[in-house]
């Protein structure tokens, strides 16, 4: 009788075929290099992380040297361009959200009186943090801003201020997205989510090709088992999201100077597992879709809350409860915390553990329906 | 026929349903070792749904069998292994070489000494110097040439050919045939469908299929035979033979009426009812009268005609 085992001999077969279709198709290969290139660029260099001249609204309600010089002291720091005077709170409240400016600096009633006296009067400034990127340096810079200007006034009798750690308690309300994240988010993100696009697409696509253009009859017509298919065809690929990994790294090291503070061994770990759950959902979607558009289709419906809910876009503690539980249940979400926690907090392999295992088991059950969903036959 | 023999394929009862048509009707199939089966039938009539049925492509929804000895429901894995099955539309990779997708099929069946056996397989149907050539690149013709290389590449014992020289010019026709022959003389069963007349005539034992109807089979004597036709061919002046086809066809016993050139072949299955309908025309001196054999494709016309098309029961065509 003959053996039904799997055959390493028919997986190299498979293998090699497909290398092959790959080198041939110079416009997905151009796609598959060029989009971890195209996004990084966009996200590294179009897209400012340290903007300046952000709009900012003035509700003064006390009117003195100290205020003035604080004002005069923010727009020359060229962080801040101070475009509107407000009349009231309600207004900057408007302005916010409707965000017509990115800041409001709110000077109290009484503000130089007391700070004369050496009370430590509040300046209270309120910060759209929709995007922590826009505003992050800025609120950082904030703090030497108002000590510089208020500094050189404290002269004669009001020196004795001096000393004090500062003269004014600065305030900062970040609103809308109190979490902060720094733009070293980005870059580890970025991988993550390139990885997610590509590799789903790519093998979304195999068996539909395989459908459409009508080899699959031949294929199914010779004696080569669904696990050959299968592996022949994801193998391939986990070159290509390796290739696209050394580029994002690269890239991050030189354009971007992201640390890498922990041990490549354990990011490749996550990497190769992450590379495998996307590869087996998209071979998944290739067992269902009808044609290529349809497996496109199904990509995007994939790769949208991926994007959005897994705390690439907004931070993950920041969304309520249920898009937490989607988020949970996404490859990307827990991979980005693997990247993150490998390159910027030094992770080891036992603290990625808790995030590997749902990567494991989302990459077994993936690959287990796409099994069951293989048709060896063409009913 | 060697009678102890068991045959390559043996089914009864074949049937595929798609949605209430019936595609494949209770199909019985006998082929023994070494021989060349003709298919035919019109377009539609099952002959690939069977094909596919017998190597594991599609499950039937009734009937059982065997191909080469195991049961093309359960175990369509073994049948596989001895199969070559050459698709009717080209399906191997046109984004690889003809030596490529040769090389392809080889590892699948793990082949020893592939390279030798690629080698001599582009040789022997003369691709030899085109190996290197994109699949998707060739005419159809040589597709059709790779397709049929590929598939007896791990010399199976069940070739099932579907319209192989469909679009094939006549030299390249006969030397496909040739090939087929000396395959079978080698011990090589075929399955082949065709719709040429020459073709079918060049097969051991033919099949007729209409409307998912296994209609006749057996030599091609036989067939025409069973079709239990008689036929007269007219010869005579052009114009009086064209009055002539359009005066007979639509008389009664006259089935078929169909000009040959000067000759017009007319056929009926009731011999008496054919002779009554043309002895009027008989007198004519411009016409010459003779009785002629029918041909193989007078009886598959006449099989087609008496067939009921399954998607219209109460139309009989
Ligand atoms: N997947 C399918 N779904 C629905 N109907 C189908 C399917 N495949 C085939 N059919 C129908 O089954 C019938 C038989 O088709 P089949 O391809 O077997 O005919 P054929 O004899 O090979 O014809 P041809 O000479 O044109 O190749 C046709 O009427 C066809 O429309
Ligand atoms: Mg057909």
């Amino acid at each position: 009788m003959i053996k039904r085992r799997f055959s390493f001999g028919r997986l190299v077969a498979v293998v090699v075929k497909e290398f092959i279709q790959m080198r041939r198709d110079r416009l997905t290969f151009a796609m598959m290099v060029g989009i971890p290139i195209m996004q990084l660029l966009l996200f590294g260099y179009a897209i400012n992380s340290d903007p300046r001249h952000l709009p900012t609204a003035v509700l003064s309600q006390d009117n003195g040297p100290f205020s003035r010089a604080i004002l005069a002291a923010m727009q020359n720091s060229t962080y801040f361009r101070l475009t509107v005077t407000a009349e009231s709170v309600a207004e900057v409240d408007r302005m916010l959200d409707r965000g017509t400016v990115q800041f409001a600096v709110e000077i109290p009633v009484g503000f130089e009186r007391r700070l004369m006296r050496g009370d430590i009067p509040a300046l209270l400034v309120m910060a759209d943090a929709t995007d922590p990127a826009a505003t992050g340096n800025a609120v950082l810079a904030l703090q030497q801003i108002v000590q510089g200007a208020v500094a050189p006034l404290l002269t004669g009798p009001l020196e004795a201020l001096l000393p004090a750690p500062q003269p004014v308690e600065l305030r900062i309300h970040r609103r809308y997205n109190p979490e902060g994240l720094t733009q070293y988010n980005i870059v580890p993100g970025l991988m993550g989510t390139i990885l997610t696009m590509t590799m789903i697409i790519m093998t979304s696509l195999a068996m539909t090709r395989e459908r459409e253009r009508g080899t699959m009859e031949n294929l199914l017509a010779m004696p080569v088992r669904p696990t050959e298919v299968m592996v022949g065809k994801l193998v391939p690929f986990i070159g290509v999201g390796l290739v696209q990994v050394a580029v994002i790294l690269g890239a991050a090291r030189l354009l971007f100077h992201v640390p890498m503070e922990g041990n490549a061994a354990v990011l490749a770990v996550g990497l190769t597992v992450f590379i495998v759950a996307n590869l087996a959902v998209g071979f998944l979607f290739s067992t269902v879709a009808q044609n290529q558009l349809q497996a496109m289709q199904m990509s995007f419906f994939f790769f949208l809350p991926s994007m959005l809910m897994s705390g690439f876009m907004f931070p993950f503690r920041g969304m309520p409860g249920w898009a937490q539980a989607i988020g949970e249940a996404l490859p990307l979400t827990h991979f980005l915390r693997v990247v993150r926690g490998v390159m910027l907090k030094a992770n080891s392999l036992a603290d990625t553990w808790p995030d590997i295992w749902p990567l494991l088991a989302f990459l077994t059950a993936a690959l287990g329906l796409a099994l069951l969903r293989y048709r060896q036959t063409l009913d | 026929m060697s009678a102890p023999e068991a045959p390559v394929i043996s089914v009864r009862g074949l049937t595929k349903r798609y949605g209430d048509k019936t595609v494949v009707d209770k199909v019985d199939l006998q082929v023994m070792r070494g021989q060349i089966y003709g298919f035919l039938g019109p377009n539609g009539s099952g002959k690939t749904t069977t094909i596919r049925m017998l190597c594991g492509l599609l499950v039937p929804d009734a009937g059982e069998g065997t191909c080469l000895g195991h049961d093309i429901r359960t175990e369509s894995w073994a049948i596989k292994q001895r199969v070559g099955y050459m698709t009717q539309k080209f399906s191997f990779y046109e984004d690889l070489t003809i030596r490529e997708n040769l090389d392809f099929v080889a590892r699948l069946y793990g082949l020893p000494d592939r390279r030798a056996k690629v080698a001599a397989a582009l040789e022997r149907l003369g691709l030899a110097e085109r190996r290197n050539q994109l699949a998707g690149a060739l005419s159809g013709g040589w597709k059709q040439r790779l397709a049929l290389a590929a598939c007896i590449l791990h010399q199976p014992d069940l070739l099932l050919l579907d319209e192989p020289t469909a679009g094939v010019d006549p030299k390249a026709r006969r030397a496909f045939w040739d090939e087929i022959h000396e395959l079978s003389a080698a011990g090589m069963t075929v399955l082949v469908s065709t719709h040429y007349m020459d073709e079918a005539e060049r097969c051991h034992r033919i099949a007729y299929l209409a409307y998912g109807k296994l209609m006749a089979h057996g030599t091609v004597a036989e067939v025409v035979a069973g079709a239990g036709l008689s036929t007269w061919h007219v010869s005579g002046p052009d114009r009086r033979i064209a009055e002539l086809a359009r005066t007979l066809s639509g008389l009664k016993g006259v089935e078929m009426v169909a000009p040959f050139g000067a000759t017009l072949h007319v056929s009926g299955a009731d011999a008496a009812a054919l002779d009554t309908a043309v002895q009027p025309f008989q007198a004519d001196a411009a016409l010459a009268w003779r009785r002629g054999e029918p041909t193989l494709e007078d009886a598959f016309i006449h099989l087609m005609d008496s067939a009921t098309d399954n998607y219209h029961p109460d139309a009989p065509r």
